[in-house]
């Protein structure tokens, strides 16, 4: 029998400030708004793309703009969580068993704090990669920096674009999975708690440290 | 030659690019033939551009050198650049000019990177013509030309460059800077026409000395509407930095080409892998026991 969600809100583990999920959001409709403006210039199938943004001139106008704001929305998540995104014991244990990962065996697994390695390897995947976009990104902004550069540094900085897209599009979508597949992941975003259950589960270690804190401690990140 | 000029063969952005085939070479494809050696850098072919496309340049200044203005732009379609070099076997000074501007290639690099469907056309006379309706403005087409052509305009952020007077040519009349040239550098005809005129010329030239005249009709982007007799064609990059052999960068052709395929395959096979695993696996669900065990924990610290 399930248990009801009233007693399950009442065990609710706060996982994410009210601060924390806006900068998270501004981040996410950055970078969706990102891929679809990018997308539609990448291959000719995609073109259509471009009437969300009220046209080819305004997608490409648009894209670098958005890009701009991508970058310090990430940052301010980046200074958030960096430190809970150093790498540990932990998870090099966590990713010789990755097999045991996909399968969802957790019980297989070393309890975890806030973060496990799969979580850690997207923000340093999507840190990397946002620098490296922003920077490429730049090169070919003509419309501001033509003159910086010669047509073949922009020839290169368009090819690695494409490809840092395609990379950061990559993990998005792991990403996304991942908070699908693991059931209850959504609400720390949406909502910015996650059921005791669901901590348990997946962070025991956080789980343990949240509840040595007195209880009206709000979230740090 | 007038109702075949205007049927389009490729465009930008389209399946596969290629809607029907170039006419016939001999009877049907245009060409420009500029003979270097002919060309006292006048520049009346500037002007003739300027008035017959109703553009203006704005007033430039004068920094030593006659070329004016200084660079290609949005309104200067074409340019007369001067090159003062010396020629090493006869140790004299030669004062070169080339008329510089679109190549009209028949591989056109600027076609090929555009990413906007229709705003790169190629007629079937050879010409390659800008479609300003569909240009979004990206400058992708300077990336992919292998001459240097197109500008972006600052007014409305659009891409221009010479349209070889398509205007003209597809009602049977020659580019209006072919018109106003006095000493008849530059001519106008088909394919066939222009080889044949370009032959004489260059025989004329070696008789006189030139031993390595020659047309330049670059074979890397599948030769071009637009043919240079240079005196030197064995130095093209004498004349202002003309490509020796020009082709189509490598890295545009990994971006155009390798790149997507890739790139989609790469993304598509993420999502599947999400959806054949999530079918395989089912959802990852937080148990009751799980629940009871986290409350435990949780209140349990208190
Ligand atoms: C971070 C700052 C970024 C800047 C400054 C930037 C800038 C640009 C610029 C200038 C272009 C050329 C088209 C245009 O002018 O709009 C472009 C193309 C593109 N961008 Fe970005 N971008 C950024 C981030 C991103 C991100 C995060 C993604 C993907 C999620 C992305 C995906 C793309 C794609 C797919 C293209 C088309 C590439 C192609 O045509 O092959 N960009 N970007
Ligand atoms: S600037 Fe215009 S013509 Fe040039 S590639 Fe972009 S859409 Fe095509
Ligand atoms: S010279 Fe440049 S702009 Fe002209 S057809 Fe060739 S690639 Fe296009």
């Amino acid at each position: 029998m399930a248990i009801d969600p009233q007693t399950l809100e009442k065990h609710a583990v706060s996982r994410y400030s009210t601060g924390a999920r806006v900068n998270h959001w501004i981040t996410a409709i950055s970078l969706i708004l990102l891929a679809l403006s990018g997308l539609a210039l990448f291959h000719p199938w995609l073109f259509w793309l471009t009437a969300l943004f009220g046209g080819g001139s305004s997608a490409r106008a648009l894209h670098p703009w958005i890009g701009v704001i991508l970058f310090f929305s990430f940052a301010g998540l980046f200074f958030r969580f960096v430190s809970l995104n150093i790498w540990n014991r932990d998870d090099t244990e966590w990713m010789k068993n990755i097999g045991d990962v996909v399968k969802g065996r957790e019980e297989k697994l070393p309890e975890l704090g806030k973060y496990n390695a799969g979580q850690k390897l997207v923000f340093w995947g999507m840190s990397l990669l946002i620098v490296a976009l922003i920077s490429s990104g730049v090169v070919i902004w003509d419309k501001y920096f033509d003159h910086l550069t010669g047509v073949d540094q922009k020839r290169w900085a368009q090819l690695f674009h494409a490809w840092l897209a395609v990379g950061a599009i990559t993990i998005w979508i792991v990403h996304v999975y991942a908070a699908i597949w693991v059931r209850g992941t959504i609400r720390a975003m949406t909502r910015g708690s996650v059921t005791a259950g669901w901590a348990f589960r997946h962070h025991r270690k956080w789980l343990r440290e949240e509840a040595k804190k007195p209880a009206d401690i709000a979230p740090k990140a | 030659m007038a109702t075949a000029a205007l049927e389009i063969v490729r465009q930008s952005a389209t399946s596969g690019g290629v809607v029907g085939a170039l006419a016939p070479k001999d009877d049907f494809q245009v060409v420009k033939l500029i003979d270097t050696s002919k060309c006292i850098g006048c520049k009346a072919c500037q002007s003739a551009c300027l008035e017959w496309n109703d553009l203006r340049e704005d007033v430039g200044v004068n920094v030593g050198v006659y070329d004016n203005p200084h660079d290609l732009t949005e309104n200067s379609w074409t340019l007369m650049r001067f090159t003062e070099w010396e020629n090493a076997e006869s140790g004299k000074l030669e004062w070169l000019i080339r008329k510089d501007g679109c190549m009209h290639c028949a591989d056109p690099g600027c076609l090929k990177a555009c990413p906007s469907p229709g705003a790169i056309v190629q007629y079937s006379n050879g010409i390659v013509d800008f479609n300003h309706d569909a240009c979004i403005g990206c400058g992708y087409c300077i990336k992919g030309c292998p001459f240097n052509i197109p500008r972006i305009s600052k007014a409305n952020e659009k891409a221009y460059k010479c349209t070889l007077c398509v205007d003209r040519v597809s009602v049977g009349q020659g580019p209006a800077c072919a018109k106003a040239c006095p000493t008849h550098a530059i001519s106008f005809g088909t394919t066939v026409e222009m080889k044949t005129l370009a032959d004489q010329r260059i025989a004329d030239l070696k008789s006189r000395g030139f031993r390595n005249a020659g047309l330049y009709n670059p074979p890397g982007v599948g030769g071009t509407h637009v043919m240079y007799v240079l005196h030197h064609n064995d130095q093209p990059e004498a004349y202002a930095g003309l490509p020796y052999n020009p082709r189509i960068s490598p890295v545009v052709e990994l971006w155009k080409g390798a790149t997507k395929y890739a790139g989609f395959a790469i993304m598509g096979l993420a999502a599947i892998a999400g959806l054949v695993h999530h079918t395989v696996m089912g959802a990852n669900r937080v148990s009751d026991r799980d629940e009871t065990e986290g409350e435990r924990i949780k209140e349990g610290g208190k």
